[in-house]
């Protein structure tokens, strides 16, 4: 039964984020990579005050899969080391936290070009 | 259309403004909510999965690591782009949206060469991103080391 809820806590949260940027697209007119910024950036600060964690341990998913989780993921493992090894720490542990996430995307960015062929996009 | 016989950046911006397609912003609203909600149950999903062997933080890191695998096949495939053509910010704002963003112009940019093609378009919108994200979590950094957070 926990399982449910966490899904369906995952679905609130993480459709009312991309809620959120639809409204501020639909507002601005701003293009996807500025959206991108946007919502990393208000990830890291919330992440500075300590407030998006608590999302994250709330919503699961819902919080982390946005970008926003991202930009946390990033606060929060600076901080960290900050905290253990001081200002190595600091320029260390952002990029070491999302290591993982970033070698994925780039590894698998380049088999896919790599593989497949480059399609015209239907307008 | 004589307020268009010269084309200045002003000008040029409101004509593209008034000839966008009209989309409606409830329609837009509904289908970025649920695309985007749906996104992170998946996610959840895979949490709950590598729950299994792996402790909730590295569950986390890997979930979201195969959800940008997928994005990214589906990129290469060309679904990607049809589901954001409705879903709008429901399919930007999750991290499949940042794999789209790097993919995609990896592989359309594959003909100027695996070096300054894929190797340098592949950052276009993930460069700013990794910038910013980076910067700003060394600045908070050292702002909670300063003021001891």
């Amino acid at each position: 039964m926990e399982i449910f809820l966490m899904f369906i806590k995952a679905f609130l949260v993480g459709g009312a984020i991309c809620l959120i940027g639809q409204i501020i697209i639909n507002w601005t007119h701003l293009t996807n990579g500025k959206i991108l910024v946007l919502f990393l950036i208000a990830g890291a600060v919330l992440e500075g005050f300590g407030l998006y964690s608590k999302l994250i341990e709330f919503a699961g998913a819902g919080a982390s899969i946005p970008i926003s989780g991202f930009g946390s993921a990033l606060v929060k493992g600076a901080v960290k080391a900050a905290k253990s090894e001081g200002f190595y720490g600091a320029l260390k542990g952002g990029l070491a936290a999302c290591a993982t996430g970033i070698s994925i995307a780039i590894v698998s960015g380049y088999l896919v070009a790599t593989i497949f062929k480059p399609r015209t996009k239907k307008k | 259309m004589e307020k268009y016989c010269e084309i200045t950046k002003d000008n040029y911006k409101s004509y593209v403004f008034e000839k966008m397609p009209k989309s409606s912003h409830w329609k837009n609203m509904f289908w970025a909510f649920l695309i985007g909600g749906t996104i992170c149950v998946i996610g959840q999903a895979f949490i709950e999965l590598y729950k299994l062997w792996f402790s909730i933080e590295d569950a986390s890191v890997l979930a979201s690591g195969t959800m940008v695998l997928i994005a990214a096949i589906l990129t290469g495939l060309g679904v990607y782009d049809n589901i954001g053509r409705f879903a709008g910010a429901g399919s930007t704002i999750p991290i499949t949206g940042f794999s789209n963003a790097v993919v995609s112009p990896a592989l359309e940019f594959r003909s100027e060469g695996y070096i300054y093609g894929v190797g340098a378009k592949m950052f276009l919108v993930a460069g700013p991103v990794i910038v910013n994200g980076v910067t700003i979590s060394v600045i908070i950094a050292i702002l909670t080391l300063i003021f001891g957070g």
